[in-house]
C-alpha cells in the first residue's frame, strides 16, 4: 500500500492549524505548551513527507534537529511551569505579565 | 657706553625685590620687608642715574641704544627679544619713576605701619616698579605690552588691597575692565603695525611709520590713543581712575598719579612717528584731552573727598598732557608728565600724612584748620598747590605754559588751536580755584573736625615726611628741567634724539611773555577767588560755591553723568541681551530641544509600549499573522 505525499501534507497542515488554534484560544500554559509540541510534530512530519517524496535524506535530518531543540525546549519551558505552578494557583498564562508595557 | 650697558640692572632690582619678599612672606614682618623694597628702588634709582650720565656722555647721534636680550617668541620670520631700548626718553622716565617710586616706598613704610598684609603691599609695589620699569625700556612694542598688562595688573591688586571692604574689591573690578578696553586698542595696534611693517622692535616700526598709507598710519595712532586713553584715563574711560582711590594713599601717589597713568602719555610720545604722519589723529587726541582736562577740573571744583579732587585733578593734567601730544609739542608733554609727578605724588602723600594724622579721614568737611598741627605737611603741601596753579617759578608753572604757548601757536595743524587754548587757559583757572579750595578747606579756615575726632590731628613721622621736604624742593625747582633759555642744556634739547620733532616755539619773546602772563593772571584770579570764598570756612557745614552753583553744582558733583550714561550705553544693553539670550536662546532654542528630543521620545515610548500587553497570546497572534503576511507576499508574487 502507498499512501500518497498529499494525505500526510493534509495531515500535517490540520495538526498544525489545530496547534495554533489552541496555542491563541487556550489559556492553560501546559495545553498551551502541548499546541507548541503539536505545531513542531506537524513541521517533522511535513519535513520526513518531503523527504520519502523528494528522495532526499536531508528532510530526515532536519526532523533530529527539531527533536533536539525540541527536547530542550521542553526542558525550559516545563520548569518555567512548575515554577509558575509553585508561586500561584493554577497555570493561566494571562496571569502572567508582569512585563507588559 | 660701559654705562649704558648696565640699564639692565634698572628693571632688574625692583625683581629681584619682587623675588625675595614673595620667596621671603612668611619670614620678612615689617619693616625689614619695606626696607628691602625701598633698597632695592633706590638701587634701580642709583642704576639709572649712572646709565643717565653715560648716555649723556654720547654724541647726540648715537643716543638711542638697544640692548639685545634673549629671545622671548619666534614663529617663521616674526622675532620678538627682551630687549631695551635705551634712550633720552626712556632714561628720562625710568629716573622719574625710581626717583618718586624711592620716595614713595620710603613714605609707605611709616603709612603702612601696623598694617596686615604689611609685606604683601611692599611685593607688589616692587612688582609695580618692575612691570613699569619693563613698560618704558622695553625695545619693541611687544614687551611694551608686556609692562602694560603688569603694570595693569598691579593697579588693580593695589587699588583693592583692602579687599575686605566691598567698594575696595569694586573699584579693583572697574579698573581693571576700563584698562581691558585700553588694552584691545593696544593689541590692535600691534596688528595692525605687524602686518603693514612686518615688526615689533620700536625702532624700525617707529622709522617705518612715515612710509605707511596715511590712513593706516591714522588707525594706528587712534587705537594707540585708545590704548592710552585706558591707562591714562581720558575721555569717558576715566571713570576708573576716582574709584581707584579706594586704594592705599601711597599707591595713589605712585600709580595713580605719579608714574603708570603717564604711560598712555609715554606710549603716544614713544609713538609719535604714526601721529606725525596721521594728523587726523593728533586732532582727536588734542579735543578730547583738552575736554578731559576741562570736565575733570569742573568735577574737582565740588568734590569733599581729599583725595578724590586729587584724582580729578590728575585726570585733568593727564588731559593737558594729551593737548600737548596732540598739538605736537611732544617735550612739553614730557616735561609736564615729570613736573606733574613731582607735585602731584607731594600732594597725595601730604593727604595720606593728612589722613594718617586725622584718624583715616578723608572728609574735607571734617577738618580744617590743620597747619597748626602738621606744619611740614602743610608748607609742603602748599608748594605743591602753586605748581599746580601754575604761579612762578615754581614747576607747574614751566610746563604748563609750555603746554598753553604751544597749542596758541599749534602745530601739527590742528584745527581751532585757539579754542583749545582757551579750554586750557579756563581749566587754568578752576585748577587754581579747586586746589586753592582744598588748601584752604582743609589747612586753613575753622577747625570744623572738634568733636568729631577722637584725637587732635598730629603730624606724621619723619619717615613720612622726609619724601615731602624732597618732594617739595623738586616742585619747587622742577621747571629749571626745560626753562626756555638760549644755550641752556635743557630738557627739549635732550629728548630729541629720541623725539627728532622741531618744538613749537613762540613766535617772538613778547608773544611768549603775553601768553606766561595771561597763564600767571588766571591761576592768581582763580586763588584769589577761592580764597575770598573760603577764608571764612564752610558755612554752617554747607560749601559756599555748592550754594552759588545751584543745579550746575549737583551735575558736577554726580561727574557730569558719566558714569550712569556709561551704565545706560553699555550696561543695560549688555544686560537686555543677556536678558534676550537667557529666556529665549538659552530657554527656548537650546533647552528646548534637548526637553523636545526627550518629549517626542517619552511619547513615542508612551503609545508603543502598550504593544507589549503581556499576554502570551498576542504575542503570538502577532506572529502568526507576521508569518501569515509574509506566506501570501511570496505566493502573491508567485516566486516561493
Amino acid at each position: 500500500m502507498n499512501v500518497p505525499g498529499s494525505y500526510y501534507l493534509t495531515v500535517a497542515a490540520l495538526m498544525f492549524c489545530i496547534g495554533a488554534i489552541g496555542l491563541l484560544v487556550r489559556r492553560n500554559a501546559l495545553v498551551m505548551f502541548m499546541c507548541v509540541e503539536l505545531m513542531l510534530n506537524a513541521v517533522n512530519l511535513t519535513f520526513v513527507t518531503f523527504a520519502r517524496m523528494l528522495d532526499d535524506i536531508g528532510g530526515q535530518v532536519f526532523v533530529f534537529f527539531t527533536l533536539v531543540v525540541a527536547a530542550a525546549e521542553v526542558v525550559i519551558g516545563l520548569a518555567l511551569i512548575v515554577s509558575i505552578f509553585r508561586r500561584r494557583q493554577g497555570a493561566t498564562a494571562d496571569d502572567v505579565s508582569l512585563l507588559k508595557g | 657706553m660701559d654705562a649704558v650697558r648696565l640699564a639692565w640692572l634698572i628693571p632688574a632690582f625692583p625683581l629681584a625685590g619682587f623675588v625675595i619678599l614673595f620667596l621671603g612672606r612668611r619670614a620678612l614682618k615689617e619693616p625689614v620687608s619695606g626696607w628691602i623694597a625701598t633698597v632695592m628702588m633706590v638701587g634701580a634709582f642709583v642704576s639709572a642715574v649712572v646709565v643717565f650720565s653715560g648716555l649723556h656722555s654720547l654724541d647726540e647721534e648715537h643716543r638711542q641704544v638697544v640692548l639685545k636680550g634673549v629671545e622671548w617668541i619666534r614663529a617663521g620670520g616674526f622675532s620678538v627679544r627682551f630687549n631695551l631700548l635705551v634712550d633720552p626718553l626712556s632714561v628720562t622716565m625710568v629716573l622719574f619713576v625710581t626717583g618718586v617710586g624711592a620716595l614713595i616706598h620710603l613714605y609707605s613704610i611709616g603709612y603702612m605701619h601696623g598694617q596686615e598684609r604689611f609685606t604683601r603691599f611692599f611685593t607688589f609695589l616692587n612688582m609695580f616698579a618692575f612691570a613699569m620699569l619693563v613698560l618704558v625700556l622695553a625695545g619693541n612694542y611687544l614687551l611694551v605690552f608686556l609692562g602694560w598688562e603688569g603694570v595693569g595688573l598691579c593697579s588693580y591688586l593695589l587699588i583693592s588691597f583692602w579687599f575686605e571692604r566691598p567698594s575696595a574689591a569694586r573699584a579693583g573690578k572697574k579698573a581693571f575692565v576700563a584698562n581691558r578696553v585700553g588694552d584691545f586698542g593696544f593689541m590692535l595696534a600691534m596688528f595692525l603695525i605687524f602686518s603693514h611693517l612686518g615688526t615689533l622692535d620700536l625702532l624700525p616700526a617707529l622709522s617705518g611709520a612715515p612710509h605707511l598709507a596715511r590712513g593706516t598710519a591714522t588707525a594706528v595712532a587712534l587705537l594707540l590713543y585708545l590704548a592710552a586713553a585706558g591707562k591714562s584715563a581720558q575721555g569717558p574711560l576715566f571713570v576708573w581712575l576716582p574709584d581707584a582711590m579706594e586704594g592705599p594713599t601711597p599707591v595713589s601717589a605712585l600709580i595713580h598719579a605719579a608714574t603708570m597713568v603717564t604711560a598712555g602719555v609715554y606710549l603716544l610720545v614713544r609713538s609719535h612717528p604714526f601721529l606725525q604722519h596721521g594728523p587726523a589723529a593728533g586732532d582727536v587726541v588734542a579735543w578730547v584731552g583738552a575736554l578731559t582736562a576741562l570736565v575733570a577740573a569742573t568735577i574737582a571744583l565740588v568734590n569733599f573727598d581729599i583725595k578724590r579732587v586729587l584724582a580729578y585733578s590728575t585726570i585733568s593734567q593727564l588731559g593737558y598732557m594729551f593737548l600737548a601730544v596732540g598739538v605736537g609739542a611732544y617735550t612739553a608733554a614730557i616735561f609736564h608728565m615729570v613736573t606733574h609727578a613731582f607735585f602731584k605724588a607731594l600732594l597725595f602723600l601730604g593727604a595720606g600724612s593728612v589722613m594718617h594724622g586725622t584718624e583715616d579721614n578723608q572728609d574735607m568737611r571734617v577738618m580744617g584748620g590743620l597747619r597748626k598741627f602738621m606744619p611740614v605737611t602743610a608748607i609742603t603741601f602748599m608748594v605743591a598747590w602753586l605748581a599746580i596753579a601754575g604761579i612762578v617759578p615754581f614747576a607747574g608753572f614751566w610746563s604748563k605754559d609750555e603746554i598753553l604757548a604751544a597749542t596758541w601757536v599749534g602745530g601739527a595743524g590742528v584745527s581751532a588751536h585757539y579754542f583749545l587754548w582757551f579750554i586750557g587757559a579756563v581749566t587754568a583757572l578752576l585748577t587754581a580755584f579747586y586746589m586753592t579750595r582744598q588748601v584752604w578747606m582743609v589747612f586753613f579756615s575753622d577747625e570744623r573736625w572738634r568733636g568729631k575726632l577722637h584725637h587732635e590731628p598730629h603730624e606724621s613721622p619723619k619717615l613720612m615726611t622726609f619724601p615731602l621736604v624732597v618732594l617739595a624742593v623738586l616742585s619747587f625747582l622742577g621747571g629749571a628741567l626745560n626753562i626756555p633759555k638760549e644755550g641752556f642744556k635743557n630738557l627739549t634739547e635732550w629728548l630729541h634724539a629720541a623725539v627728532p620733532v622741531k618744538p613749537l616755539e613762540v613766535h617772538s619773546f613778547g608773544q611768549g611773555f603775553m601768553l606766561s602772563t595771561v597763564a600767571v593772571i588766571l591761576g592768581g584770579i582763580g586763588i584769589l577767588a577761592g580764597i575770598r570764598l573760603y577764608a571764612k570756612g564752610l558755612r554752617n557745614g554747607e560749601d559756599p560755591l555748592l550754594t552759588r552753583l545751584g543745579g550746575l553744582g549737583r551735575f558736577f558733583d554726580r561727574g557730569w553723568g558719566i558714569d550712569p550714561a556709561i551704565s545706560w550705553f553699555v550696561d543695560r544693553p549688555g544686560r537686555a541681551a543677556a536678558d534676550v539670550l537667557a529666556r529665549s536662546v538659552d530657554q527656548g532654542l537650546i533647552d528646548g530641544a534637548v526637553n523636545g528630543v526627550a518629549a517626542v521620545v517619552t511619547g513615542v515610548g508612551a503609545r508603543v509600549r502598550k504593544v507589549q500587553t503581556g499576554f502570551v497570546r498576542n504575542y503570538a497572534l502577532t506572529l502568526f499573522s507576521g508569518a501569515t503576511v509574509v506566506l501570501f507576499v511570496f505566493l502573491v508574487r508567485g516566486n516561493l
